[in-house]
């Protein structure tokens, strides 16, 4: 079954990311994070997204890949996910596109690292791009996210 | 029409006649011959009878409608009200008040109060001094389904019984077939001409078609009634014939035996055994009666017109929307400061003022009577005394005193455990109370006052007290004191070991006060709401609850502190006095730092330490800036960077993916629209 799906496209590193647009809250610069002490290190913090206090991470350090540096294209994508709002700090967020639900392949055991669970699929768009969709509900599980807290505590 | 436009309306409003029915109830019961509460309690009854007929509720409407011919006799002198009357009433209620429930819950409102209606109708007639019989029939068979699915012609054991006693007690029976002419275009007019003439004569027992069906009109021509009737068969009969369009109408006069012919044998005989079985004894109340239907509001009393009502969601919102202008305006203020001009600090002065005159505005309209808490627990106190065999009398005082609706919806499940701890076992019974010389009925005070910025509740009874040996005793073999402890714990502190987790479990409180209720979850829930619950007891004279309470819960007075960059808030509540200590007059005690303070030795908490602070950290200093906080009568101190001053702060959750992070209970918003977490003083005191 085809369909057509909207999709944000990131960067994180050198890969290319993908989470469907009806997801996606808003995307806003990065700004200040207020840091919450007590909670795993992928957790930068809080902000204030107007008027409502929104809990930021780093999803390369959720799949614990090496976090790059904030730069002027830093963004921080605003997702809504079971109820949740979360912000992802992402490399760069710079394009919307369309994609056909045929082209997404399953994806294998682990892609640049990270595990294939926290996967939707792969998207093959042109001939050598690739966008990686999250599936956000796994990438925002919180049950992992305490047996991570009682590790690093 | 599109009833579900007129359903909030309808629970609304039958919320309230119920709660004044059950106020007004347990005034008549205290007050028997004021006639003044029985209109009252009418006026209610028929508004509700009438509401729900409208809805099409039917079974709601009926029960009422029964309650109503009892309450009509009491109001006209022609019956005075004993136990038995009460207690049918307030099953009466309790059955409504699970209808109303089933409505809300999107429920058809339907139940089988077949038990109930006759045990009132077995009153308008005078039976039920006569006779308790029907009583224990109705207890041998609890509201189930919907009512009327006896089979055809039969009656069922219930209605049997009720008839049975009906003839043994010398009144009349009566089994009439009434046919209406083939020509009769508005069948369930005339039936229901023919009830009327038969409720103004005596009472429907059983009806084939159920009345629901004949008001339908879903019935042929004919239909049979079994009466408990006051007039002979041939007044009956006339009286029937009068009416138009009636074909033919039979009326026999019914005795035991062709009563038992009616009745399958069975069940005859299982309604024979049941007789004698009888009891007066009072049912346990209906289950869900202890809990409100719905967020009440105030009584329903006629003087309540000059309010509107508001749905919540609208008050939240419009809390939201002010507790952004009010970060706006600290941010104002802050610009005004650093801009210096004179007419723009005039401005923002003004504007500060308006808006904390706003902002004591819309907490008001938050603001509700602890009444809408309060007014369930005379009635539970009640069933609660009957069924312990005590005598107590409950004492409301400061029912008008306001909380906001958040910390109100919280607080009934903590207040229902005290009380019922009270009324369970802090007051003796009868006996233990006559021979301890106190007089036999035991009073429960509920108290509720405003403090400063709290809202106390109390509740005192004059019961035996606390054991503080036993106490002690089962705190020591429990492992929550040690032995070498005990003796330091002075009375109030032994008392307070009955909220320590793990003290009251069914088995440990069975020894000093009987069942337990979980004290503990008391303080718990309490302390959650920023609160506080304390006991003080006398052994042998009673025992005090105190639960203190914070007015609100979506604005809070802080205190801003600075760990090197990072700002937090602390809520000032909890704070007992801020001070610099020398580094050198730190204690060491067990490897644990404290310090003295006010003649005690009190713990000092390094905050830098407890949220790693990468910025700060106060082993270099010599002096240390330090805040004592207190949770109960527990002190402990916290060194911190640097004080930023008092504000007031709104509340906001860090929302659902960052729960239970110990030691912050919550963030708000600053001046400058950086997010400053609250620091939770309960979770840094062990």
């Amino acid at each position: 079954m085809s369909e057509e799906l909207k999709v944000i496209v990131f960067g994180i590193g050198n890969e290319e990311y993908g989470i469907e647009v009806d997801k996606v809250r808003t995307i806003e610069r990065m700004s200040p994070i207020t840091r919450v002490p007590k909670t795993p290190s992928f957790i930068k913090g809080v902000i204030n997204l107007r008027g409502v206090v929104v809990p930021v991470i780093n999803l390369s350090g959720r799949f614990n890949l090496p976090e790059s540096e904030v730069t002027e294209h830093t963004r921080i994508i605003v997702v809504a996910v079971n109820e949740m709002e979360v912000g992802f700090i992402v490399d760069t967020a710079n394009d919307v596109i369309d994609i056909n639900s045929d082209i997404i392949d399953t994806p294998p055991e682990i892609v640049g690292g990270i595990q294939a669970k926290y996967l939707d699929g792969i998207a093959k768009i042109g001939d050598d791009r690739l966008l990686i969709m999250l599936n956000l509900s796994e990438v925002l599980n919180k049950t992992e996210v305490v047996q991570l807290e009682q590790l690093e505590v | 029409m599109d009833m579900n436009a007129y359903l909030s309306m309808f629970i609304d409003e039958s919320n309230d006649h119920l709660q004044a029915l059950n106020d007004n109830l347990m005034r008549l019961e205290s007050a028997p011959d004021d006639i003044s509460i029985v209109q009252d309690i009418f006026r209610s009854a028929h508004t509700l009878k009438g509401m729900s007929a409208t809805m099409g509720f039917e079974d709601l409407a009926s029960l009422t409608h029964e309650m109503e011919n009892v309450l009509d006799l009491v109001r006209n002198s022609k019956l005075s009200m004993d136990d038995f009357i009460f207690d049918t009433l307030f099953k009466g209620l309790d059955a409504l008040e699970s209808m109303v429930e089933d409505v809300v819950q999107g429920g058809t409102g339907k139940a089988d109060v077949t038990a109930i209606v006759a045990n009132l109708s077995s009153i308008v007639k005078g039976e039920h001094k006569s006779g308790k019989a029907v009583a224990a029939a109705a207890e041998t068979k609890p509201a189930a389904n919907s009512a009327g699915n006896a089979e055809a012609g039969l009656l069922d054991q219930f209605q049997s019984s009720v008839l049975k006693q009906s003839i043994e007690s010398g009144h009349q029976v009566l089994y009439i077939k009434v046919t209406l002419t083939e020509t009769c275009v508005l069948k369930a007019a005339r039936s229901y001409m023919v009830f009327e003439v038969l409720e103004n004569t005596g009472e429907v027992v059983k009806s084939e078609p159920s009345v629901q069906d004949l008001e339908q009109e879903k019935f042929d021509r004919s239909f049979t009634v079994f009466t408990i009737s006051t007039i002979s068969p041939e007044e009956m009969i006339a009286k029937i014939n009068s009416i138009s369009e009636i074909e033919s109408v039979e009326v026999l006069p019914l005795d035991e035996e062709s009563l038992a012919n009616l009745s399958s044998s069975g069940q005859q005989q299982t309604a024979a055994a049941a007789a004698p079985a009888a009891t007066t004894e009072e049912a346990k109340p209906a289950a869900g009666s202890a809990k409100p239907a719905a967020p009440a509001k105030t009584n329903g009393a006629p003087v309540a017109n000059r309010t509107i009502r508001v749905d919540i969601e609208r008050l939240d919102s419009l809390m939201n929307l002010f507790s952004e202008m009010l970060i706006d305006r600290v941010r104002l203020e802050q610009l005004a400061s650093e801009i210096k001009r004179q007419d723009l600090i005039e401005t923002v002065e003004h504007m500060a003022r308006v808006s904390s005159d706003l902002q004591n505005i819309v907490l008001k309209l938050r603001m509700v009577p602890v009444d809408t808490v309060f007014n369930r627990f005379p009635r539970m106190v009640r069933d609660l005394a009957k069924s312990l065999d005590k005598k107590i009398d409950l004492i409301i005082t400061g029912a008008d005193t306001e909380l906001d609706r958040t910390v109100i919806d919280e607080i009934g499940d903590p207040l229902v455990h005290l009380l019922r701890n009270s009324v369970d076992h802090g007051i003796e019974t009868v006996n233990e109370r006559i021979a301890a010389g106190k007089p036999e009925t035991g009073t429960v005070h509920l108290r509720a006052f405003h403090s400063g910025n709290h809202v106390f509740i109390e509740v005192e009874e004059d019961g035996k007290g606390i054991n503080s040996e036993k106490v002690l005793e089962k705190a020591i073999s429990k492992g929550i004191v040690k032995p070498e402890e005990a003796n330091k714990l002075s009375q109030d502190e032994i008392n307070m070991l009955i909220f320590a987790p793990g003290f009251s479990t069914a088995e440990v409180i069975s020894d000093i006060s009987g069942r337990g209720v979980g004290l503990d979850v008391v303080r718990t829930k309490i302390t959650s709401l920023g609160g506080n619950v304390t006991v003080t007891s006398v052994q042998g004279k009673g025992t005090k609850f105190s639960v203190q309470l914070p007015l609100t819960l979506s604005i809070i007075s802080a205190m801003l502190i600075k760990l090197g960059d990072e700002k937090f808030a602390l809520p000032l509540s909890s704070i007992v006095e801020t001070a610099i200590i020398q580094r050198s007059s730190i204690l060491s005690v067990h490897g644990n730092e404290m310090i003295k303070f006010r003649n005690a030795v009190i713990p000092l908490i390094s905050l830098s330490k407890l949220f790693n602070s990468p910025s700060y950290s106060e082993e270099t200093e010599e002096e240390h800036e330090i805040i004592v906080i207190q949770k109960g009568d527990k002190w402990a101190a916290m060194i911190i960077d640097e004080f930023i001053g008092q504000s007031e702060i709104v509340l906001k959750s860090l929302g659902k993916y960052l729960t239970n992070i110990s030691g912050i209970s919550g963030a708000t918003i600053l001046g400058d629209g950086q997010v400053a977490l609250i620091i939770d003083p309960n979770a840094l005191i062990k």
